[in-house]
């Protein structure tokens, strides 16, 4: 079985993300970047299952920048056997990505296709099930367990309600949740050896794929600011503001 | 041009987000028509007609739409969307699983989650967790938006009449099979909608500890939260986590214990009516959102707490 795991390289989840002051976008410069974390999970599951000899080989691939080397490297050094960039300028829709992705699959004919559930930068929420519509392949989104059968999978869908399970023919594609496992960290050697790794550079125009943004982004705000609060002394204090001046409990 | 809804339902009753939706969906342009897949949900056609916002009720049933699988639903929509100058649904799992389905089919760049509409063709969505907010046009012919539920208003239930014109189904889609639904019986609020949320951060120290957690959120008919750290470190399991890579929650009141206020979490949770920390360390990020911050160790002051809520003659539910 051949895995495909798209990843993407967005701002880090514990740095402070702040709107440029003309309202383009965000600050990117000199901001420390990672993998997206719900990826983190992807690659983890996809390194289980060939671990577990159930897989042959995986393939990591992300659609962006240049830079977007380092998540396909990172994802190389846990366990990936090979990494595909396919480079692009600017804001890339996921429909446009959906569209990358369909001409790798073609090409490269995976059983098995992971990504994130959502990346936290745009948390578009549509990569995946985008791929999977113009593939005409199932759909497994919200991934907290997985089990492959013959030629099937069983996914357990987090959902609003609880959770869901359902039975999908391979290939199919998978969105995974951060419940699904632990990711682990890449070691020193692995790093090393992960730079030998083949990585192969692509562009959308290689493709074909328009990737014209569709939704103009106008302005992006800084959200409200809230006013400073104040301290309480003590539980009967906090507890009668409650009450009697936020009116809440 | 009418916008077309797609309602959420579990062939019995209309799930409440699509309440919310519709109430986006009313915004943007035209007439709002309701389009209803299922099996067997006849009811849910008569309450959808019910609703004075919904213009024309959309009925297909089949037993292979029992289980809402996108798969299934999807080529439907597609195919109704023809006369429809917008496709909305609530940005739950049900139309975060299903929209983006459609939008490929059709060709279209998905407007995800937005929080407010500007124009039949604007919107303001978030961003990173809520630490932005973009607004963006969409230049697709047709627009496909998911809604996020808790920034529209519910409409109104009842005083329509709106016409329900069944329509024909669509093929099964043969390889997806639904197996089983659990859903999670619980007395306390889903942490998505509670009105109160209670959450216990790195502070807690272990996981026996959220006991005190719970006992609050007992009296107040409060979800249950968690800060990243507190998950990572085991002490309750991830779907309680609030923050960039859990829920974003959107209570009335939101009382941080034990947490320090990483971007992480506030990301989460820093749109709140009212945000209330407890924490020893008077330095703490989160003090710098919180409307009423008390420094103090919560071994002692949750227990307090509790007391002095005990005390109340009345607690809002």
């Amino acid at each position: 079985m051949k895995i495909l795991v798209a990843v993407k390289r967005v701002i880090d989840y514990n740095v402070q993300v702040r709107v440029k002051e003309d309202g383009t976008g965000v600050v990117t410069d000199n901001v420390k970047m990672s993998s997206n974390p719900p990826d983190d999970n992807a690659i983890e599951e996809a390194v289980k299952i060939k671990e577990a000899g159930k897989a042959t080989e995986i393939i990591a691939i992300t659609v962006g920048e240049e830079k977007s080397q380092e998540t396909v490297r990172k994802a190389l050094a846990v366990g990936a056997d090979r990494g595909i960039l396919i480079k692009t300028e600017g804001i890339v829709e996921p429909l446009a990505v959906a569209k990358a992705l369909k001409k790798i699959v073609e090409k490269e004919k995976p059983d098995l296709v992971f990504m994130g559930k959502q990346a936290i930068d745009d948390d578009c929420n549509q990569t995946g099930q985008m791929l999977s519509a113009l593939l005409n392949w199932p759909q497994a989104t919200f991934a907290s367990k997985i089990e492959i059968k013959d030629k099937t999978l069983e996914v357990t869908r987090e959902i609003d309600e609880g959770l869901e399970t359902i039975e999908v023919d391979l290939p199919a594609i998978v969105t995974c949740d951060l419940r699904l496992n632990e990711p682990r960290y890449a070691s020193l050697p692995n790093i090393m050896k992960s730079k030998k790794k083949p990585l192969e550079i692509l562009t959308t125009a290689d493709l074909g794929v328009d990737t014209t943004p569709r939704v103009q982004q106008i302005k992006v705000e800084e959200p409200p600011k809230r006013k400073a609060g104040i301290k309480v002394v003590s539980v009967a204090e906090l507890v009668s503001k409650l009450k009697n001046e936020a009116k809440v409990i | 041009m009418s916008v077309l809804l797609i309602a959420e339902h579990n062939n019995k009753e209309v799930r409440p987000f699509t309440l919310n939706a519709i109430t986006a969906a009313s915004q943007m342009d035209g007439d709002v028509h309701v389009l209803l897949i299922g099996n067997n949900c006849g009811d849910v056609a008569k309450l959808l007609s019910e609703m004075p916002a919904v213009k024309k009720v959309l009925h297909a049933e089949a037993s292979h739409y029992e289980n809402y699988l996108a798969e299934n639903f999807a080529p439907l929509v597609v195919k109704v969307s023809e006369n429809y100058s917008h496709i909305v649904s609530s940005a739950n799992t049900f139309g975060k699983n299903l929209m983006p389905r459609i939008a490929a089919n059709l060709d279209i760049s998905q407007v995800s989650d937005i929080t407010k509409v500007i124009s039949a063709d604007t919107f303001i969505r978030p961003i990173y967790a809520g630490n932005a907010f973009a607004t963006v046009k969409s230049t697709d012919a047709k627009k496909c938006v998911t809604i996020r539920p808790t920034s529209f208003e519910p409409c109104e239930t009842s005083g329509g009449s709106a016409p329900i014109e069944k329509i024909d189904a669509t093929e099964e889609f043969t390889l997806s099979k639904f197996i089983k639904r659990e859903e999670v019986k619980s007395d306390r609020p889903e942490l998505g909608t509670a009105r109160v949320v209670v959450s216990g951060g790195r502070g807690m120290q272990n996981g026996e500890n959220f006991k005190l957690i719970t006992d609050i959120a007992d009296k107040l008919n409060a979800a249950i939260g968690a800060s990243r750290a507190a998950v990572d470190a085991g002490y309750i399991s991830n779907e309680h986590q609030v923050g960039q890579t859990g829920k974003v929650v959107v209570p009335d009141l939101y009382i941080a214990v034990g947490i320090s206020g990483a971007i992480q979490h506030l990301a989460g949770m820093k749109e709140s009516k009212i945000i209330v920390a407890i924490n020893k360390d008077g330095e703490a990020p989160i003090f710098s959102v919180a409307d009423y911050g008390l420094e103090a160790d919560l071994f002692e002051a949750l227990p307090q707490f509790l007391e002095e809520l005990n005390k109340l003659n009345s607690i809002q539910k």
